[in-house]
């Protein structure tokens, strides 16, 4: 047994921390909150060139890492830094799916994104879809060699920046059919696209999409005909992981925060931290972020299990880090009383993004669900 | 909490249900749709809205429940007060801010000149004077007794300098009531006074403090060097502290906020009726629905809880640790429903709509969508001000506990 990270990625998780400590500090993080972009391409292409993009992807791929663990070690440095850069929606997502299904020009797009010059997003997402992967309203219809794409996608992150949209359209089935979901490589500026932005209350902006006869040639398919299911929640699994890191490492800097702050603040002639009351609330919250840590390491390792193994983990990951994320969000809030309300203060943001993770390709309830579904089929 | 002597009866009597038609037929006719709506919607309030409600109930003679009816108030019982705040908050109507006429005005009647009483009590209710609360400073939050800002006598006046913080909706105020030390040799409690302050008066600089959803909902103040007559005092120098107290007493009538918890249930529960989850209502999920029925039923027993306490007031008997208790319960209730109203708008929880709030764009997703994130960061704050939840439970264990030191 060994639990500890392999050399190349402890180098990595060294790196990144190191860089985001000196460089992606509270100022700097809120004020790329309030800029009109919502991330900051300079820091995006340093962290490009520290090769932070290329450990999401195989060497197959053109990249270094992305398995379960490079994912889980990339992004929990990140939680803990509440980095808002499009990591998730641009690399993990966008690259992964092309990655995945790419013919040998779309893959050309990957090296692009690696480099740190390519930015993409998924419009999988629909108004009435909710949380269900299988929701797929948008059509897609034959026209000519290629198709016609009717529909409108919910919540598209990072769609303004991105160059490329990925997305996703019924050819055949029913609107909550698996079978039938195709895939495309849409440009931004495509005739019949528009997109509505605005700002995510953690950090980064993401559109409406309204796709009005978007006419696309056969270039623009990834992947086969109908078959894009599949591909959606493999790479959604690596999302469970992603997310979960995340959040695990920003309730890290969460009771780091709240252990320095009790430690320092004095309230009745004493540090508050020497309040019985407040030391047992901060001593379950620290058994629960290792109770996260446990659940991380499980989802990641099981990330290239088969399909039922890495569901059920990702599932039960999802599951305890949406209570245990809101749990400690609010806690190590109310443990520093009214400093945390405020928005300079580095808490606010990173219980934020905490908090909403649970947003993110179902909450902790949706995924409970999906545990006791996929423990149904392995019994 | 035995209720002896007669047979229990859940329900309002004839009267009271009158008194509740009433309310409700007033609130129909006078409360403005476009005030309700903005309420209903989350959507921030401005001066103007505000003073536009003050001055609708003014006119009714009903803005100032608590208060006696020589002052211009309604001389309402405990239940008649709780029935209007309960119709008023079903009916989305603006809370009604606190500072003047649930603050400071029981203090002023309590233990003010016939002067300040004179002067100050009519400007509340008419609304020329909207008062905020100078009590806490950065270093003196729980422990209020350790505050620091100074007064010196000068003649006849006091000269103050210092710094408030946190001061909730500052920016609207003309006026200010802070607790200032005029004895720093005395123990805490006893060097403290009460000093009403012109918000204009030279040396008073205002800073707004923005909270983590984005509003700039309270503020930070600057006192140098200002110069405030010693008139301006409540009761006497230093015991000031016992007028403090007795104002945070006010300051907890209707602390377990049951009308806005029932209007904040029927909302998600309107959400949860309209969000499609898996080809079927989210209400008709079993573990949303049962979320849902855990808060409802918790509801019940506090929304009780609160009527036994207020009858019990009604006939005269003072509430101990059990505005204590409504304090933390009520509190928990109210987020608890502010994160089920989250959860129920799913991914649409994630747009960020000040935009929006501010009137002309178009809310992202379905309008009950927009605020349910921000009103969870925000409430936040329900279990920290007012004192904490964590000081409501000190009240309750040594109150109750206090046996085993005897
Ligand atoms: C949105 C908002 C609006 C406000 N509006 C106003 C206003 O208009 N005017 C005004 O004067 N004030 C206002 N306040 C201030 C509010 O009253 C204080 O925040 C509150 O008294 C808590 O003080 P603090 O924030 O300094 O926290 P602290 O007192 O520093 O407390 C930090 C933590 O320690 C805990 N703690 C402290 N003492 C003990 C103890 N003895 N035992 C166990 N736990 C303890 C607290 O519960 C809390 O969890 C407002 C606050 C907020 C957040």
């Amino acid at each position: 047994m060994n639990f500890e990270l392999t050399e190349e990625r402890q180098m990595l998780q060294d790196t990144l921390r190191r860089f985001l400590s000196d460089r992606y500090d509270t100022r700097v993080r809120n004020a790329i909150l309030e800029s009109d972009l919502g991330y900051a391409p300079e820091i995006w292409r340093q962290l490009a060139e520290l090769g932070v993009i290329g450990a999401l992807f195989t060497e197959a791929q053109g990249g270094f890492g992305g398995m379960g663990f490079d994912i889980a070690t990339v992004f929990e440095e990140l939680g803990r830094a509440g980095v808002v850069e499009p990591f998730l929606d641009c690399a993990l997502l966008g690259g992964g799916l092309l990655a995945a299904l790419g013919n040998e020009a779309q893959q050309a797009l990957v090296e692009a994104v690696i480099a740190g010059e390519c930015q993409l997003a998924l419009a999988h997402g629909e108004p009435a879809g909710r949380y269900d992967l299988e929701h797929v309203a948008t059509r897609a219809v034959p026209d000519g060699a290629g198709v016609v794409l009717n529909g409108r996608k919910a919540v598209v992150v990072n769609a303004e920046a991105a160059d490329h949209v990925i997305v996703s359209a019924r050819e055949s089935g029913s609107v909550l059919d698996r079978a039938g979901i195709s895939l495309f490589v849409v440009p931004r500026d495509a005739d019949g696209m528009t997109l509505t932005g605005y700002p995510l209350i953690s950090g980064g902006r993401a559109a409406e999409l309204v796709l009005d006869h978007v006419r696309l040639g056969p270039e623009a398919r990834l992947g086969a005909a109908g078959a894009g299911y599949e591909a959606l929640s493999t790479r959604i699994a690596a999302a469970h992981v992603a997310l979960s890191a995340e959040a695990l490492g920003a309730m890290e800097t969460a009771t780091a925060l709240t252990r320095d702050y009790m430690t320092t603040r004095t309230q009745f002639g004493r540090p508050i931290a020497t309040f019985q009351a407040l030391q047992h609330r901060m001593a379950d919250l620290l058994i629960e972020v290792e109770q996260a840590r446990s659940a991380v390491i499980l989802a990641a390792g099981h990330l290239e299990a088969a399909p039922l193994e890495r569901d059920r983990n990702g599932a039960a990951a999802r599951t305890l880090i949406g209570r245990v994320g809101r749990l400690v969000a609010e806690e190590t809030i109310q443990l520093h009383g009214g400093i945390a309300m405020t928005q300079e203060y580095e808490l606010a943001h990173i219980a934020k993004r905490i908090v909403m993770t649970d947003h993110r390709f179902g909450d902790t309830d949706y995924h409970l669900e999906r545990f006791i579904a996929l423990g149904r089929d392995a019994a | 909490m035995d209720e002896q002597e007669t047979d229990v009866d859940l329900t309002y009597n004839d009267d009271e249900r009158a008194f509740r038609d009433e309310v409700r037929g007033f609130l129909a006719e006078q409360l403005p749709p476009a005030l309700s709506a903005k309420v209903r919607a989350g959507a921030a309030l401005d001066k103007a809205d505000h003073d536009r409600w003050h001055a609708i109930l003014n006119a009714k003679g009903w803005l100032a429940p608590t208060w006696p009816e020589e002052h211009g108030g309604c001389g309402w019982d405990a239940v008649r007060r709780h029935i209007f705040e309960e119709e008023c908050a079903l009916a989305h109507a603006p809370r009604i801010v606190p500072f003047g006429l649930t603050m400071l005005g029981p203090v002023l009647m309590q233990f003010g000149s016939d002067a300040q009483k004179a002067h100050y009590l009519p400007r509340i209710l008419s609304g020329e004077d909207w008062w905020c609360q100078g009590y806490s400073e950065p270093g003196a939050g729980s422990d209020l007794a350790s505050l620091k800002t100074r007064a010196v006598r000068d003649g006849d006046h006091y000269v103050v300098n210092g710094q408030k913080t946190w001061t909730t909706l500052g920016q609207h105020a003309n006026k200010i009531f802070c607790l200032v030390r005029t004895d720093p040799d005395a123990k805490a409690q006893e060097g403290i006074s009460f000093l009403l302050i012109d918000m204009d008066t030279p040396g008073i600089e205002l800073r707004p403090i923005m909270l983590l959803d984005g509003t700039p909902e309270v503020n930070e103040v600057w006192f140098t060097d200002v110069r405030v007559p010693v008139e301006n005092r409540v009761g006497e120098e230093n015991k000031g502290w016992t007028y403090a107290k007795y104002l945070l007493t006010h300051e907890r009538t209707n602390i377990a906020g049951v009308g806005f918890s029932r209007a904040g249930l029927a909302s998600v529960k309107r959400m949860a009726r309209a969000e499609m989850s898996g080809g079927r209502p989210l209400i008709e999920n079993p573990f949303f629905a049962a979320r849902l029925a855990q808060v409802e039923i918790d509801l019940m027993a506090m929304a009780t809880t609160n009527l036994r306490i207020i009858s019990r007031a009604a006939r005269g008997q003072a509430p101990g640790v059990e505005s204590s208790m409504l304090k933390v319960k009520g509190t928990v209730i109210r987020q608890e429903i502010n994160d089920l109203a989250r959860r129920a708008a799913g991914p649409y929880a994630m747009p960020f709509v000040s935009e929006a709030l501010e009137g002309d764009n178009a809310p992202v997703g379905p309008d009950y969508a927009g605020p349910v994130a921000r009103q969870y960061f925000n409430n936040r704050k329900l279990s920290i001000f007012g004192g904490s939840n964590e000081i409501q439970r000190n009240i309750i264990a040594k109150t109750v506990l206090a046996g085993d030191r005897r």
